[in-house]
């Protein structure tokens, strides 16, 4: 099928939708925002209403607008009418909500969020100057919570795969991989690598290679990837194929963790409808180049995020990280050249080829072109997930989008980029959204989580929570990580508990410089990140903590409990026998 | 246990598996989400399957914390304990738990009823803190709210 083809149908059906006689109800549903909150049972209770009243209605399930504050948030277009917004919606209110707007036209004000359309209604306010809206600049979420996840017609309609077309018919892959170099992407994963020129050291070789997108995500406080696979599928996919036209690769891999059955279903959902329309597989569009996806789950392990860990799970054994060289470039899955990009990376890619590489470089800063996809949680009034221009300051972000710190509260601190990013003090307030500001500032922009800590959390109390994550979560390969990170747990414990000395800190900090001298991968290399940032702005509340003074009382107050390890000398201890299975193959005698 | 799952049944489920690259880790998952848990007599199948030793299987499945060796309990419930949800309450949510099952860690209830997980993220961090009950998340718990879910199960 030829694009112009599809995209015709497309556009009649987005027709239909759009200006049809029947309404469209969008519920905004994913794993952070909708279905923690029960957006399924809403979805259920609308089908029931409209059969019910005998109502012909069009109910879709989109992806989310970032507000997860406001979860869930639904919106209804009326032919001829601009979409209305409502936020807080639940199974219980939904029908209340919408009843009155599609049989009497009459706008129910509670929970009202606003109209997005060119003409606004008289009385309502435009959804678009909600502030958690006025200040996002969508490139990579552009269709989050417009257009339906399972429908590639929607996507399509939306100018999806324009960017593949015109790579295809109207690029060499040089021209492709220059593009996307000249717009100075650079990796959302953390290592904030130029996306371009990783691609151009993938070797010039015959045979199978692989596209490797990495949406692991274990980071406490990010959810963008999965965010990006539940909104919006197609985004990715699109960029996943032309990221292997422009490498000469064969092969793609999606890499979830397993129990993420939102991301997982709607990703598997969407490389099959690509598939039935053409574009995926052999001869895509008509243009000679072929390019399998398919969706790889690994277990739980933090660890298997990380680039060479991720292909020895994808090969099915222990995500333990592989030393380095050979880089995945040359030697990567099964031994095969391979490329590993971050969801967020490769949702930029379609954007950038359709629009041009000096589009993309007109927005963010000098260093950091394009977007950050920020995702707020923790002491916050608004916790969301929002696409911002880079080189906007943090304290913008919290104050405008976050709305602030609620109760009166002061800011204390903030933990970046995943719990290996580290901890920066109130006084960051002024550093920028961009990987290189932030580096300098002592933290990482990484995935893109911020938590917001009052000053209800002592220093101590955040740190040692993050230290119990990141020893919970070594995966053991490199002595100095599995049990310098033990040790550095139990002192800070210590520390929380008020029997620290001060003599602890230097021995944590060799203990650090000892990880990050011995780990083959940045979980031990950079496993003393969060003590040393926290200590850098708040020795204070450790040399208070050490005198059992707590500053604020947390360390007492929240009592974790480490989970003991569920590996199998646990199951050994309970059942109290040895497992001995007889051996197959390789060395021993059957 | 074992003798509840005969190799011919675990070899059908692997053989069937709906990942198209078959590896020991898809073989792993597929059985835990047939059965729930890893029976004794997978490793065996799994390795014959995979055509590798049972050293290499067991390997595996020693190492993603997911893998379970013994049946789940009814429930299957899981407590956040990621920095988000600590700042939030997650700890008060871990100590409600554990006195209302009479346990000291995670783990398995003895009559069978609960499997009690604490995990590092369940990714829904704007909704902190969290809980998770046969895999639907439950968001903005506060012990209170926990306390009289907890009851209705028990």
């Amino acid at each position: 099928m030829s694009y112009e083809s599809l995209k015709n149908d497309s556009d009649k059906r987005w027709q239909e939708l759009t200006n049809g006689n029947v309404p469209w109800i969008r519920v905004s549903d994913a794993m952070c925002c909708g279905s923690s909150l029960g957006s399924d049972e809403i979805i259920e209770v609308l089908k029931t209403y409209s059969k019910a009243n005998n109502l012909s209605i069009n109910i879709d399930t989109v992806g989310c607008h970032g507000l997860c504050y406001a979860g869930t948030i639904i919106d209804v277009l009326l032919p001829g009418n601009p979409r209305v917004f409502w936020g807080y919606i639940t199974p219980d209110n939904v029908v209340k909500t919408v009843d009155s707007y599609i049989t009497n036209n009459k706008i129910v004000k509670q929970n009202l969020l606003g109209s997005l359309g060119e003409e606004s209604i008289k009385g309502v306010s435009n959804f678009t100057d909600l502030p958690g809206v006025k200040y996002q600049s969508r490139i990579a979420l552009k269709n989050s919570g417009n257009i339906a996840f399972n429908d590639i017609y929607q996507y399509i309609a939306n100018d999806g795969f324009s960017g593949l077309n015109k790579a295809l018919n109207s690029m060499s892959s040089g021209d492709v991989i220059n593009e996307v170099k000249n717009s100075g992407l650079r990796g959302r994963g953390g290592a904030a690598f130029p996306t371009g020129v990783k691609w151009s050291f993938m070797a010039n070789s015959n045979g199978k290679k692989y596209i490797l997108c990495n949406c692991e995500e274990g980071d406490p406080g990010a959810f963008n990837d999965k965010g990006i696979l539940e909104s919006d599928p197609f985004t990715l996919i699109e960029g996943m194929i032309i990221a292997g036209y422009a490498t000469n690769s064969t092969n793609g891999y999606v890499f979830i963790r397993h129990g993420h059955e939102g991301p997982i279903v709607r990703t598997e959902q969407a490389i099959k409808q690509a598939y039935e329309n053409g574009l995926l597989g052999e001869n895509i569009l008509g243009s000679g180049f072929s390019f399998d996806i398919e969706v790889s789950l690994t277990g739980d392990s933090y660890v298997a995020g990380e680039e060479t860990a991720l292909m020895e799970s994808i090969e099915g054994k222990s995500s333990r990280p592989r030393s380095r060289p050979p880089f995945p470039a040359a030697y990567g899955v099964w031994g095969h050249p391979s490329t590993i990009n971050n969801v967020k990376s490769l949702s930029y890619v379609a954007e950038i080829i359709r629009n041009g590489s000096e589009w993309f470089k007109s927005t963010g800063t000098e260093s950091s072109s394009g977007t950050a996809i920020v995702c707020l949680s923790g002491d916050i009034a608004n916790p969301g997930m929002y696409e911002v221009e880079m080189g906007l300051s943090i304290g913008d972000v919290i104050e405008k989008l976050g709305g602030g710190i609620p109760g009166g509260r002061k800011l204390k601190m903030l933990q970046t980029g995943g719990p290996l990013g580290g901890v920066l003090g109130s006084d960051s307030l002024k550093v920028k959204i961009d990987f290189d500001e932030m580096a300098k500032a002592g933290a990482i922009l990484g995935s893109g989580g911020i938590i917001v800590v009052d000053d209800r959390t002592c220093a101590v109390d955040l740190t040692k929570s993050l230290v119990a994550f990141c020893q919970y979560e070594s995966c053991g390969k490199c002595f100095p990580c599995r049990l310098g990170m033990t040790h550095l747990l139990e002192i800070v414990e210590k520390i929380s508990r008020g029997e620290g000395k001060i003599e602890d800190l230097a021995l944590m900090n060799k203990i650090g410089k000892n990880m990050q001298a011995g780990s083959l991968c940045g979980h031990g290399q950079l496993g003393y990140n969060p003590i040393s940032s926290a200590l850098k702005h708040f020795q204070k509340d450790f040399e208070e903590c050490m005198n059992g003074n707590c500053p604020t009382g947390s360390c007492e107050k929240r009592n974790i409990v480490f989970p003991i390890n569920t590996r199998p000398n646990a199951w050994q201890a309970k059942t109290g026998q040895v497992y001995q299975g007889k051996i197959k193959t390789g060395t021993g005698d059957e | 246990m074992s003798e509840d799952y005969k190799d011919e049944y675990i070899l059908d489920i692997i053989e069937n598996q709906h990942y198209t690259t078959h590896t020991i880790l898809s073989s792993l998952l597929t059985v835990q989400d047939d059965i729930g848990y890893l029976p004794k007599n997978s490793i065996n199948v799994v390795a014959e399957f995979m055509d590798v030793s049972i050293n290499d299987v067991w390997g595996v499945a020693s190492f993603y914390l997911n893998f379970r060796f013994d049946p789940p309990g009814k429930f299957n419930l899981e407590i956040c304990w990621g920095p988000s949800c600590h700042i939030g309450g997650a700890s008060e949510l871990q100590q409600t738990a554990l006195k209302k099952l009479k346990l000291e860690n995670q783990g398995d209830t003895d009559d069978g009823k609960f499997t009690l997980k604490f995990n590092t993220c369940l990714g829904a961090c704007p909704q902190a803190p969290l809980i998770s009950i046969d895999h639907k998340l439950y968001g903005k718990m506060n012990s209170k709210k926990f306390s009289k879910i907890m009851d209705e199960l028990i």
